[in-house]
């Protein structure tokens, strides 16, 4: 038998198996199962449908309140209250609403996903904690329910193509624009049914942050799943969170995969993805021109501390152009307190931007910055299909913190080395 | 089941299927009053049960709204035949019951307004209109059992220990 890639390892562990091959149907046994106050209605719905009274075990399941929360309007009140009062009636251990945040971040921060586990979740952006050397990918409402009643859901076991960086990135660029770079090269199917495991020298120069923000992305070449090796900044960081113990482990050298990618991360500038897909991928200096009426960062692609470190040290100082909408949402409660505490929330407001509580919101255009038809955002979001963050014929331009906070002060899409 | 042909291209996303606006409710039948909207305003006026929509690659991609295969289904959508499909769009539709089809033969030889009959425990697709015929491979494994056993609900239920 040939050897195995870090998505088959993480699926065999989770099957109980000794070794699986692309192709092959499993079990798998979850260890978290996630859903939102979007998603989660539909699940309750289907799961009280499936005749399913208790949840398989009430301290492997995290309900997050994010995408419309605080509550917007009077619908979103009664999705998150469904939500609530199904958390309570079950007990359940992770019903996050206060002294929360977006969903991708918060678990990972809170020690609830660790490395060799299996999750999925009720959102397509669950791939995020392959950065923890762990296998996860997003479901719908109804196989997020029958997770929730039987504690394991099926998965036919995907090739696995290997994206390899080495090289020194160069100033301004991270782990989002590599992810953006990779979405351009291969597509928005390019990993279609895959898994996508990355490697390199330039990966393992990364902080976790930008490792988060690029199997965030996976989903948006049609991956099943994004996964990050095992280093000792993984190791530093799920210490710090654990409270249970993990499993690790690597890829074998003899593993077998679909296609071998390797680009040198060094010649990379930072990306800006162009309406109306995330493959629409270019460097900065080519969409320089364009004037845009909102910056957006946040989101559970670049909410981290570090995120708003990078928008501060540009915003620092400066201001923010008039007539643009700066609109800066750290990821979880956590990091708002402690960007508050940092004086990155004083920086913010000094330059002429606006902080919001931790949420989804104009990322999907919820709320707390949705555009006007004929509006354009540079945002640190996903996905900029039309109609995402607002009327469907206003604009996104996907980007990193970085380019996001620099655009604000120019006005106009740009690279921070034109400040 | 047999319907008249809504054609679209390739990476329709869920967000043009149901945009998030709309997902403040879970109401199936409101859903259904804003399906495609944001790609083609007409299309909820057109359709009519048992249409069928043909489409390019990566069909249903993007956010994992089960919303979005839910609102096809409900206003009377057949069946969807598409080049390939997103994955969690792909699950989510046989959890539901919303039959879909991989036949990309059929989607460059068929244009808007044909009819179109599916017969799927056959593995076969006709356009009536242009008089050619495409066949497509069964459904294999858990996905398989999923669309015997009438969906994931049945299935589930019929494997819990009754309470
Ligand atoms: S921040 Fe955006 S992409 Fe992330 S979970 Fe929320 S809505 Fe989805």
């Amino acid at each position: 038998m040939p050897g195995m890639t870090l998505t088959e390892k993480l699926l065999a562990h989770a099957a109980g198996r000794d070794g699986v091959r692309p192709g092959d149907f499993v079990t798998a046994k979850l260890s978290c199962v996630l859903a939102n106050d979007m998603t989660a209605p539909i699940a309750i719905r289907e799961f009280r449908k499936m005749g399913a009274e208790r949840v398989f075990d009430r301290t492997k399941i995290a309900l997050v309140a994010d995408h419309s929360t605080p509550n917007k309007d009077i619908l979103s009140a009664t999705q998150t209250k469904t939500m609530r009062d199904f958390a309570r009636e079950q007990d359940i251990l992770h019903y996050y609403e206060t002294e929360a945040g977006i969903e991708h971040i918060l678990l990972p921060d809170k020690g609830i996903v660790l490395p060799g586990d299996c999750v999925i979740g009720a959102d397509s952006h669950t791939c995020t904690y392959g950065a923890l050397t762990a296998f996860s990918t997003g479901v719908g409402s109804s196989d997020c329910a029958a997770a929730m009643a039987t504690g394991e859901c099926w998965f036919r076991v995907p090739e696995t193509l290997r994206f390899v960086f080495n090289g020194e990135l160069q100033p301004w660029v991270g782990g989002k624009d590599l992810i953006l770079f990779t979405i351009g090269q291969i597509g928005v199917d390019g990993a279609l049914y895959r898994a996508m495991e990355f490697g390199g020298s330039a990966i393992h120069a990364l902080e976790m942050a930008g490792r988060f923000t690029m199997c965030n992305m996976a989903i948006e070449a049609g991956g099943k799943n994004g996964v990050m090796p095992f280093d000792e900044k993984t190791k530093a960081y799920v210490d710090a969170r654990a409270t249970r113990e993990y499993t690790v482990f690597e890829p074998d050298a003899d593993a077998d995969y679909a296609h071998v990618y390797e680009w040198n991360a060094g010649a990379i500038e930072p990306q800006v993805s162009a309406p109306f897909l995330p493959s629409n991928a270019r460097g900065v200096s080519e969409l320089k021109d364009v004037a845009i009426d909102q910056a957006v960062v946040g989101a559970c692609t670049n909410g981290r501390i570090e995120d708003l470190r990078v928008a501060a040290g540009i915003l620092k100082g400066r201001k923010v152009a008039k007539g643009v909408r700066c609109i800066i949402i750290p990821g979880t409660h956590d990091i708002h307190l402690r960007a508050t505490r940092e004086g990155l929330v004083e920086t913010f407001l000094e330059a002429g931007a606006m902080v919001s509580t931790p949420t989804c919101g104009p990322c999907l255009g919820g709320h707390m910055g949705v555009l006007a038809a004929g509006e354009r955002a540079v945002a640190t979001t996903n996905r900029n299909f039309v109609g995402r963050m607002g009327h469907p014929e206003s604009e996104v331009y996907l980007a990193s913190p970085a380019v996001a906070a620099a655009s604000a002060v120019c006005g106009r899409i740009c690279s921070p080395e034109e400040l | 089941m047999a319907g008249h042909v809504h054609k679209y291209g390739d990476h329709v996303d869920t967000d043009v299927i149901i945009p998030a606006r709309y997902l403040n409710t879970s109401d199936n039948a409101e859903l259904a009053a804003h399906c495609m909207e944001d790609l083609d305003a007409e299309f909820i006026t057109r359709v009519r049960p048992g249409d069928v929509i043909v489409a390019g690659v990566n069909f249903g991609c993007g956010s994992s709204r089960e919303h979005a295969p839910i609102a096809i289904k409900e206003c009377g959508v057949s069946c969807v035949i598409a080049k390939s499909f997103a994955r969690i769009f792909y699950r989510n539709a046989l959890n539901i019951g919303l039959p879909i089809v991989e036949c990309a033969p059929l989607v460059d030889e068929t244009e808007a307004g044909d009819e179109v009959e599916v017969d799927l425990a056959a593995g076969r697709a006709r356009n009536l209109t242009k008089g050619t015929e495409y066949s497509f491979p069964p459904l294999v494994g858990p996905a398989a059992e999923l669309v015997a056993a009438g969906g994931l609900v049945a299935l589930v239920k019929a494997r819990l220990p009754a309470g």
